[in-house]
């Protein structure tokens, strides 16, 4: 019933940092984040008022308006997106047996993760709740053009 | 090799199914993640453009597809803490199977309360 496990042919050096420490330490420190950002963003969204039937562009220019959701949201953006990231990085070391197939896919995923956490940022904070141009009956009543 | 493999502390009891669901539901919530990042970001193109799309979000079937979604985040968050706790709590392993079944019960629960409120949304004019 005992299991060996080989010495491994490479000890660990103190030399460098312990990446994969940092990687275990932030799943675990920014999942209990995410449960209080996201529940949260889950009961607003979709249980209190009129749930999913609200949800429309004057619905989220009333929230991002107020800066506490601006930086709620670019919080669940950041957080969610790198836990996600490291996330489907250990499954694909799990399961990609060849280094290239590994590395191609592990570098793709941070490419990913990194171009959407810089355009949620640049939505959230470039976005403007009242365009001018657009139709009124699209924007929120707070607009001048309502 | 046509050796069954015995039962083990670990294969085919609450531990690796637990973990077999915390991938699952992982990788959906993903992928759900990728799109709604750019979903949410065609405000920024045009009101027209984001109302469009966010109108699929109140289909029957994406409508329903979201129940699934809500139930993965819940089990999803829910294990995330049964694991920290399992790393960090001293009693953590003594308690890993009550605390699998108490994430199950909760999300169970909390879906189910969820479900007719969001039906009703959903498939009501």
């Amino acid at each position: 019933m005992s299991v060996t496990i080989e010495t491994p042919s490479r000890p660990r050096t103190r030399k460098q940092a312990n990446w994969e420490k940092y990687g275990w330490l932030f799943m675990r420190v920014s999942g209990p984040l995410l449960i209080v950002l996201i529940f949260t963003h889950l009961v607003v969204n979709l249980v209190l008022g009129d749930g999913i039937k609200a949800i429309d562009f004057a619905f989220v220019a009333g929230k991002w308006a107020d800066p506490f959701w601006q930086v709620w949201d670019l919080a669940m953006l950041w957080l969610a997106l790198i836990h996600g990231t490291n996330g489907m990085r250990t499954i694909v070391n799990d399961y990609a047996g060849q280094v290239k197939v590994r590395r191609a896919l592990t570098t793709t995923l941070w490419a990913v993760c990194a171009l959407l956490i810089l355009l949620g940022t640049l939505v959230i904070f470039t976005f403007d709740p009242c365009p001018a141009g657009a139709s009124a009956e699209l924007l929120a009543s707070f607009c001048p053009a309502q | 090799m046509a050796i069954k493999p015995a039962g083990t502390l670990y294969r085919g009891k609450v531990g690796m199914w637990s973990w077999v669901l915390h991938r699952i539901s992982g990788v959906g919530i993903f992928f759900f993640l990728l799109v709604h990042v750019l979903d949410t970001a065609l405000v920024r193109v045009s009101p027209e453009a984001y109302n469009i799309v966010i109108e699929s979000y109140k289909t029957p079937v994406v409508g329903l597809a979201e129940l699934g979604l809500v139930g993965a985040i819940l089990f999803h968050g829910l294990n995330g803490l049964r694991v920290i706790a399992i790393d960090f709590w001293s009693k953590g392993t003594k308690y890993q199977s009550v605390m699998f079944w108490v994430v199950i019960a909760v999300t169970v629960i909390a879906v189910a309360g969820f479900t007719p409120m969001h039906l009703a949304r959903v498939f009501g004019h």
